[in-house]
């Protein structure tokens, strides 16, 4: 197959033109210790992007994902502020945002309704009860402890602790996804509900399985970022959850469902990741920054489309085409 | 020899018709069984039974001697039972090898998937039916042959018993199907019990062993392929009771209202020519895929033809869109009465007055007064049944929902009303009604092109058919040479009879 | 087949009255009165014309989106830009304010580059074929995206006075200007959607667009009309908005279009397509304002309220459907 029509391979090299375009600014940004840094900035958005695509594959949305990292994040922060050791926030981060996710996946498969309605509800209930469970403070540097914060930044081979997470989460999803079963079902849910059922997926309990998931990758991001930037508060990530769609839309996941990949959701959160970190380098105003990944997202829906045009029905004999 | 699968008085209905009544039918260990029959005879049904999709009212199921049901599709393929269909049921972003394994992989030791037992295990199957395909390929890539063998790959990874195989040869050109004869064969040799259901005759007589005739929903004969003939086979297909009465024509036919020349489309249809009459009915015969609602969806302005000109009174008349058609006095009532038809969710009148709304408003304000009244005028002509007129249309049945669309259309004061498929799918109370309806109008000067594949409709209403096959028109016939023959022979290519 | 006398089916089962008692905006009814009932009791300040008046700044600009918000839901379509072409209007104003324009130029302004906006959403949603939710997605980030070139962040401040009218002004006693645009646009809308042709074939489209192709409705001529009406309610909201805060920052109006679809899916619309009315839009239009402005006598937070909502959200469509497994009655 062309590699030209491979969807990822377009995209990463999408990336290097612009890391080519960066390099005649500033030659300094494709050096390996600032591409590990930008590496490292994009974990969090590669890690939810991951959940996201999961949820996207079986034609569903969930606009929850930062509200949901938010509540996890601040609950890790409180729960350090107790003293529970980190060995123990860090399961229970996963878990409450597997929680909150299997929220999402319940009302979507019991209650039939459409995700995009009770994703847009638990992102405000999400958030409000991070209020509600601090009154409005903030949970700041000061009152975390040293090893809590430490946990992200802390050196491995060269790389931080975050982008190992994140690489760790990039392969278990990539083996998850094309060896278990259901990993396969996703696919299958998405691309033919009705085919699926015949061959014995139930398409209700594998949209929540994916909601689940993607819960749980957002409570991993909660602690991340509380303590890599090393604050907690009702807002954090605000608008997030827009960035990681988009991720997943530069990506070439098809928000029909049933089209996608590890690679290209990965590839999707480093594209917006590259250009967040480039722009200041190359004395472009980070105000630019919105704009262009708003015009990535229409390219690359227009590209998605173009890509998936569907075949007219052919009955002439003359026109088949062999 | 004892079948493989047998079943005995099957009968299935649905809300107004009866599918299948009392039918039998024997599948054989390494023999292909042809089913034949017309369209609605029953034949998708029983596929629907067999492999556990539909459930039948009454019958009894035999696998090798013991009764046994199928609850589910699962408890089908269980039993060794599967299908490859027109459409394929499969998944178009996976590829061959996911295909052929889905729902039961081969697994490795931590017990994930193995795909490279995968691979090796699809690459055997497809050598082993002489397909030459990678496993890596997306299904999305490959033509419909391909992807027959695919879903054939996937019966026999299963280890099917029985293989069903509705109308494979639907879309495939000579050198496919030829590969698909040595496949079947194949098949036979390795014991499987194959259904093979077709219109073609040189099919039917190259490779099927056995021949099961269904009509009308009910069995009307089986036996060995060597044994009979052609005619045989047609009269037992066609042969009708008396029951079915058509309406009475009075055959006033006027002017020419339409002439359609040279219409060409790139892979739908070409060279489609021919003139259409006031009052006159004009049938068009053909099998399923033959291209005939495609160019009528062509003359309603859906679809664009590459090439060609319509006349309409003689003036020269160019349809871009469905509205402009509506407005040349073309409508067209489509076959997909759910799809294309009907708006479920919107009442009836709604229903009723939607392409009339330049009409029935004014200055673009709704008049409901005005839209009840057209739509009682319209419902009562058809003799529609329904509890009241803002009852949604979805609630009707298939015969009544038909009626609605009709009546859309006839609101619309056409000239040309082509009505595609116009009773499938519906009871024989509201067929008759329908068959009524259409005389009347034809009687009232509107000219009516009738697509239908059920011959004694077709014959029964028409003043002339042409027959269409593959995209082009290769018969007409008027007269005394509208016989049933003639129409199954040209539609399926054989010769005919001067 | 012969029938002996002429079946006549009458036009209606029962009568409208009887089937709005039953319906979806007779239940938000009963929730507004039931919310406006007990604020009353909460709060001493609640029943003040005043106090009420000032309450319906929470809702107005937001309604008048969410009319035409509606219209394109009930079409099968989504708008999520909607709140970023607030702000790229309001920059728009503020440009044109900054080069010496006067208050009917700045007017004219914002609801042009409403349109304009629109009209690009229209262009790749109804002319190229793309989903609407993704691509609205997209024009929502480059929108404010440019606002923010723009701007960075500083902000337009300066306005003329007599601007000021639109979002602060008073027409007659307590109905400020923005009420009685609110009111105006509703039955505008109201009319559209539910006494014209166009209205119909709205709610055709939603139910079937195949259906309503094969009948000769131009689908794609009236989706990209309702991305040019969510493009000029914006600019129209903008134009109230800027005018109410007096200035115009890039992040004027976030997260804003999630409150329009809220209040569009509470009135009853479905997120589906094909059916709800404006009436339960205006409703739920009330009720949001009234919780809005009833926890905000009590002092509650504005974060503790969106928990409100969305519980509200998630239960009024929730609550239907597990009803209806138990055999009752509804869509």
């Amino acid at each position: 197959m062309s590699l030209l029509k491979n969807r990822e391979a377009l995209l990463a090299l999408a990336i290097l033109v612009l890391l080519g375009l960066v390099t005649t600014r500033f030659a300094g940004f494709v050096a390996p210790s600032n591409l590990a840094l930008v590496f490292n900035d994009t974990a969090p958005l590669m890690i939810l992007a991951i959940g996201q695509m999961i949820v996207i594959l079986t034609k569903c949305i969930d606009l929850s994902v930062a509200a949901n990292l938010a509540l996890t994040g601040m609950v890790s922060a409180l729960l350090n502020g107790m003293g529970v050791p980190l060995v123990i926030i860090l399961p229970a981060a996963i878990l409450l945002g597997a929680a909150l996710g299997a929220v999402n996946g319940l009302l979507v498969w019991k209650v039939g309704i459409p995700s995009i309605v009770v994703t847009l509800g638990t992102m405000t209930i999400f958030r409000g009860i991070i209020f509600l469970i601090t009154n409005g403070k903030w949970v700041n540097a000061h009152e975390m402890t040293e090893g809590f914060k430490a946990l992200p930044r802390a050196m491995l081979l060269g790389l931080p602790v975050m982008s190992w997470i994140a690489i760790a989460v990039i392969l278990l999803a990539t083996l998850a996804l094309g060896r278990t079963a259901l990993g396969r079902a996703f696919y299958a849910v998405g691309g033919n509900p009705h085919a699926a059922v015949y061959t014995g997926i139930d398409v209700g309990r594998t949209q929540a399985a994916a909601f689940v998931i993607s819960g749980a990758l957002a409570g991993l991001t909660g602690y991340l970022w509380v303590a890599r930037y090393a604050v907690a508060y009702v807002d954090i990530a605000g608008g997030f959850e827009l960035d990681v769609v988009a991720a997943c839309v530069i990506g070439g996941v098809s928000i029909a469902g049933g089209a996608g990949s590890v690679a290209g959701a990965v590839l999707g959160a480093i594209f917006l990741g590259v250009i967040k970190n480039a722009l200041p380098v190359v004395n472009i105003s980070p105000f630019w920054q919105m704009a262009i990944s708003g015009s990535a997202i229409i390219l690359a829906v227009a590209f998605n489309a173009v890509q998936s045009r569907p075949k007219g029905r052919i009955i002439l004999k003359s026109a088949e085409a062999r | 020899m004892q079948p493989v699968l047998s079943l005995r008085g099957i009968s299935k209905s649905f809300p107004g018709v009866k599918a299948l009544s009392g039918v039998q039918l024997d599948l054989y260990p390494g023999q292909v069984t042809a089913l034949v029959g017309e369209n609605g005879a029953g034949k998708s049904t029983i596929v629907k039974v067999l492999t556990g999709i539909y459930q039948p009212d009454e019958g009894t199921i035999s696998v090798n001697g013991a009764e046994t049901r199928f609850p589910t599709a699962e408890a089908a393929a269980a039993a060794g039972v599967t299908a490859i269909h027109q459409e394929t049921v499969l998944f178009d972003e996976l590829s061959v090898a996911e295909n052929i394994w889905l729902g039961h992989a081969p697994r490795s030791r931590f017990g994930l998937i193995d795909w490279k037992a995968m691979r090796e295990g699809a690459r055997k199957l497809l050598t082993s039916i002489g397909a030459d395909l990678d496993p890596d390929l997306k299904l999305r890539d490959l033509g419909i042959a391909s992807k027959h063998l695919v879903a054939i790959a996937r019966a026999l990874s299963i280890d099917a018993r029985v293989v069903i195989m509705d109308e494979p040869t639907a879309s495939l050109s000579h050198k496919e199907i030829h590969e698909l004869y040595e496949l079947v064969d194949k098949l036979k040799s390795q014991g499987k019990a194959i259904l093979f259901i077709s219109h073609k005759f040189d099919e039917i007589f190259r490779i099927a062993d056995r021949y099961t005739v269904f009509r009308d929903g009910a069995f009307v004969g089986e036996g060995r392929v060597s044994e009979v003939t052609e005619s045989d086979l047609v009269r037992l297909m066609v042969g009708r009771s008396v029951d079915q009465i058509f309406p009475a024509r009075a055959h006033n036919i006027g002017d020419e209202v339409l002439t359609v020349a040279g219409y060409n489309h790139p892979t739908e249809f070409a060279d489609i020519g021919f003139t259409l009459r006031q009052g006159e009915i004009l049938g068009f015969y053909g099998l399923v895929g033959a291209g005939r609602s495609e160019v009528m969806q062509a003359l309603f302005g859906m679809t664009r033809p590459s090439k060609g000109a319509m006349r309409l009174d003689g003036q020269v008349r160019v349809v871009r869109s469905a509205d402009e058609a509506i407005a040349a006095g073309i409508v067209y009532v489509p076959e997909d009465r759910g799809r294309q038809g009907a708006v479920k969710g919107l009442p009836i009148f709604q229903n009723v007055t939607l392409p009339s709304l330049p009409a029935t408003s004014r200055n673009g304000f709704l008049r409901l007064a005005e839209e009840f009244r057209l739509t009682r005028h319209y419902t009562q002509r058809l003799d529609l049944r329904a509890a009241a007129l803002d009852q949604d249309v979805g609630l009707l049945s298939g015969g009544n929902q038909q009626k609605v669309v009709i009546a859309k259309w006839l609101a619309t004061k056409p000239r040309v009303i082509i009505l595609d498929e116009p009773t499938k799918g519906i009871d024989i109370g509201s067929k008759a009604a329908v068959h009524e309806f259409m005389a009347e109008l034809a009687a009232e000067g509107l000219a009516v092109i009738m697509v239908s594949s059920e011959i004694p409709e077709v014959l029964g209403m028409s003043d002339r058919v042409i027959v269409m096959r593959e995209g082009r028109i290769v018969a007409e016939y008027s007269g005394d040479a509208m016989t049933p023959e003639n129409l199954v022979r040209a539609a399926a290519g054989l010769e005919t009879a001067a | 087949m012969s029938i002996l006398t002429p079946r006549v089916i009458p036009d209606r089962l029962q009568s409208p009255l009887a089937r709005a008692t039953k319906s979806w905006e007779a239940l938000l009814l009963a929730v507004f009165i039931a919310v406006f009932v007990v604020n009353s009791f909460a709060s001493p300040y609640f029943l003040n014309a005043w106090n009420l008046s000032d309450a319906t700044f929470n809702f107005t600009e937001k309604a008048m989106i969410a009319f035409a918000m509606a219209m394109l839901i009930i079409a099968g379509e989504i708008d999520l830009s909607v709140a970023s072409i607030i702000a790229l209007a309001s920059t728009a104003m503020g440009l044109a304010m900054t080069a010496g324009a006067g208050t009917p130029v700045l007017v004219l302004v914002g609801i042009g580059t409403g349109l304009v906006c629109g009209a690009f959403n229209a262009w790749l949603v109804a002319g190229l074929g793309l989903p609407s939710i993704v691509v609205t997605i997209g024009t929502m980030s480059l929108f404010r995206g440019i606002s923010f070139i723009v701007l960075g962040d500083q902000a337009f401040t300066g306005y003329p006075e007599s601007f000021a009218w639109f979002g602060q002004g008073y027409v007659f006693w307590v109905f400020s200007f923005e009420f009685v645009l609110f009111v105006v646009l509703a039955l505008a809308y109201g009319i559209l959607l539910h006494r014209t042709s166009f209205g119909r074939r709205v709610y055709a489209i939603g139910n079937n667009a195949t259906a309503a192709a094969f009948s000769g409705i131009r689908v794609a001529r009236v989706k990209a009309t309702l991305f040019l009406l969510t493009g000029l309610m914006s600019g129209i909201a903008a134009v109230c908005l800027t005018s109410r805060l007096g200035s115009t920052r890039p992040s004027i109006a976030t997260g804003m279009e999630l409150e329009v679809v809220t209040m569009v899916v509470l009135g009853g619309v479905s997120i589906l397509g094909g059916s709800g009315t404006i009436p339960g839009v205006v409703l739920a239009a009330f009720i949001m304002g009234l919780v809005t402005f009833g926890f905000g006598l009590l002092n509650v937070p504005g974060i503790v309220m969106s928990i409100f909502l969305g519980i509200l959200l998630i239960a009024v469509i929730a609550l239907p459907r597990l009803f209806s497994r138990r055999g009752l009655s509804r869509k």
